[in-house]
């Protein structure tokens, strides 16, 4: 059994090594396709030439299509990995900079929704009273798009790095705040009956019967947060520029450097994927077979 | 496992020898007492009603009845958890209102928690009952009171990696552990197999014969009820006798006239034995008013 999930954990390796190559060599086929304008040159007199290069459009350049070749993008990682918290000015910063300044503001608006949701959730979860009553500010106010809040956040909040820990905040707090209600709820009966023959101090019923009967519904709530929160940083820091990845990548696409903008969406990816791995480890904590 | 005694080792008594001469002496006054209970969830189709009796202490006293006679309800009453809507349950002189310490419950589905350890599932009971005990005096008590129940063995693990009967006996163990003055007990081998809950049953009453405890235990067996209980209350359930509706009660209270010191291997050839059940059985299959 464990040889044949060995043997498919390679196998599968495999094929994505075989998939990543594909791409990469369609990618360096596509980057490196010969300009078309150069044929062009054939049916045109000399006159017809002169005409076109004096009008800036000379047929006989050629042309690169402008999108980077897998191989300088290969260059421009190494070069962002060497140093990557060089700090030359507030338009030129090391990625390990930017992403300091992008987590550093997902993880205070995540901790600030933590603090709001959870005690929220329980007693949204306790009580069916508090939960009907709930209900409609919870269900309007979740759908909407939290760079909705955007403008808001700067005119009440006046600064730009606030407003960011705030559109992180109220993006995290729902699904925490939905997945909290729904586990504290749902906390099996027999177990509140024990606690309560044991006569159980309400705070003490909450950490140590409340909260771990309810943490695996917690946590994954937390997850769908964090996976928001990431998704949203970018966008945010794109908004109000100054500093963190989302501002990088659209600086160097003011820059015209689509090496530097293909490397950013890299490190994006790869640090989402790191954090909700992180996630998965505190769920695979906290969950309990029953 | 169960069966082997030498893990398990002598049991001690549990209760102090001050213990038993209380019992001696509130014998006659009904340690518990129910008065005329009752429970309606529509006002004019009370489930039960007029439901009076009394145990004494160190008694073990089993309930039998159909499905919804309000026999959970009844122990949930005494337990602290549910409400009559009419009548009162008085323990020890005082008027039961809300869960206590004083009464443990044994729950049908056990009611381990799950994210915890067989020590630690106990030792939380314990830490609620005596919250100033230090650590290693709260894993003494919870040490011999898994011995008790001959899991010593098991002690680290979680419910999970246990069967059915070693979490139910968990179960036994918390419900000692705290030593409450009264034990009540839902159906608590319902969920096991026919071996798992003789070899239990067994042990249920070592326990309670050396401690003296009081138990009030629902059950559907009758063969159960023959071994463990002292005096068995029987319960007909609600129904509509010529376009008039009857609420259930209990019907009859029958003393168990075996020797107490009877076995499971032996009941059946116990003289009196055929005649208990068949009267209980009798009572079950024709008067009990199954729906």
């Amino acid at each position: 059994m464990r040889m044949k999930t060995t043997h498919l954990n390679l196998r599968a390796a495999l094929v994505s090594l075989l998939m990543f190559l594909v791409f990469l060599s369609a990618w360096q086929l596509s980057a490196t396709s010969p300009s078309v304008a150069g044929a062009a040159k054939a049916g045109m007199t000399a006159e017809e030439i002169e005409y076109q290069k004096m009008m800036g459009k000379d047929p006989g350049a050629v042309k690169s299509t402008g999108f980077p070749p897998p191989i300088e993008v290969g260059k421009a990682i190494v070069a962002h990995l060497a140093d990557p918290f060089y700090d030359k000015g507030p338009n030129d910063k090391g990625i390990g900079i930017q992403l300091a300044h992008s987590l550093g503001r997902v993880g205070l608006g995540f901790a600030l929704a933590v603090l709001v949701a959870l005690p929220l959730g329980f007693m949204i979860g306790m009580s069916p009273l508090m939960r009907k009553a709930f209900d409609p500010f919870v269900q309007v106010l979740k759908p909407i798009s939290p760079l909705a809040w955007m403008p808001l956040a700067l005119y009440t909040l006046k600064d730009s790095d606030v407003s960011g820990i705030f559109v992180i905040f109220i993006c995290s707090v729902w699904p925490m705040l939905i997945n909290t209600a729904f586990g504290v709820a749902a906390v099996k009966r027999d177990w509140l009956n024990v606690a309560s023959t044991l006569e159980v101090r309400p705070l003490r019923k909450a950490f140590r019967v409340i909260l771990p009967a309810a943490a695996p519904t917690i946590v994954t709530g937390m997850r769908i947060s964090m996976g928001i929160a990431w998704l949203v940083i970018v966008a945010a820091e794109m908004l109000v520029g100054g500093t963190g990845v989302g501002y990088f990548v659209w600086n160097e696409w003011n820059n015209l450097s689509l090496v530097n903008v293909i490397f950013a969406v890299l490190v994006i990816g790869l640090v989402g994927m790191l954090l909700d791995l992180a996630f998965a480890q505190v769920q695979k904590a906290v969950t309990y077979v029953e | 496992m169960w069966s082997d005694s030498s893990e398990r080792g002598p049991i001690a008594p549990l209760t102090s020898p001050s213990a038993v001469s209380n019992q001696k002496a509130s014998a006659m006054t009904g340690f518990l007492k129910i008065e005329k209970l009752g429970k309606a969830y529509q006002s004019d189709k009370p489930v039960f009603s007029d439901v009076s009796f009394t145990l004494d202490k160190g008694e073990f006293v089993c309930i039998i009845g159909h499905s919804g006679c309000g026999k959970t309800t009844i122990l949930n009453v005494l337990a602290g958890l549910d409400t009559a809507t009419e009548g009162h349950a008085f323990m020890d002189g005082r008027e039961i209102a809300g869960p206590s310490l004083e009464r443990g419950v044994v729950f049908q589905s056990h009611a381990l928690m799950p994210w915890l350890t067989v020590r630690q599932n106990i030792a939380f009971a314990v830490k609620s009952r005596w919250p100033e005990w230090k650590v290693p005096q709260v894993n003494v008590h919870v040490e011999k009171h898994v011995a008790m129940v001959g899991l010593l063995h098991a002690i680290d693990k979680k419910p999970s990696q246990l069967s059915g009967g070693m979490k139910q006996r968990v179960g036994i163990a918390r419900a000692f552990a705290i030593q409450p003055k009264m034990l009540l007990l839902d159906e608590p081998f319902g969920a096991l197999d026919a071996l798992t809950r003789g070899t239990i049953q067994d042990e249920l009453m070592g326990i309670v014969r050396q401690t003296q405890q009081t138990v009030f235990m629902i059950t559907h067996d009758v063969d159960e009820a023959i071994l463990l209980s002292d005096r068995i209350l029987l319960m007909s359930n609600g129904s509509e006798a010529g376009g008039q509706y009857v609420p259930g009660g209990l019907a009859e209270v029958v003393a168990n006239p075996l020797p107490r010191e009877r076995t499971r291997a032996q009941l059946h050839h116990l003289p009196g034995y055929y005649e208990l059940r068949n009267h209980i059985v009798d009572f079950l299959v024709s008067r009990a008013k199954a729906h």
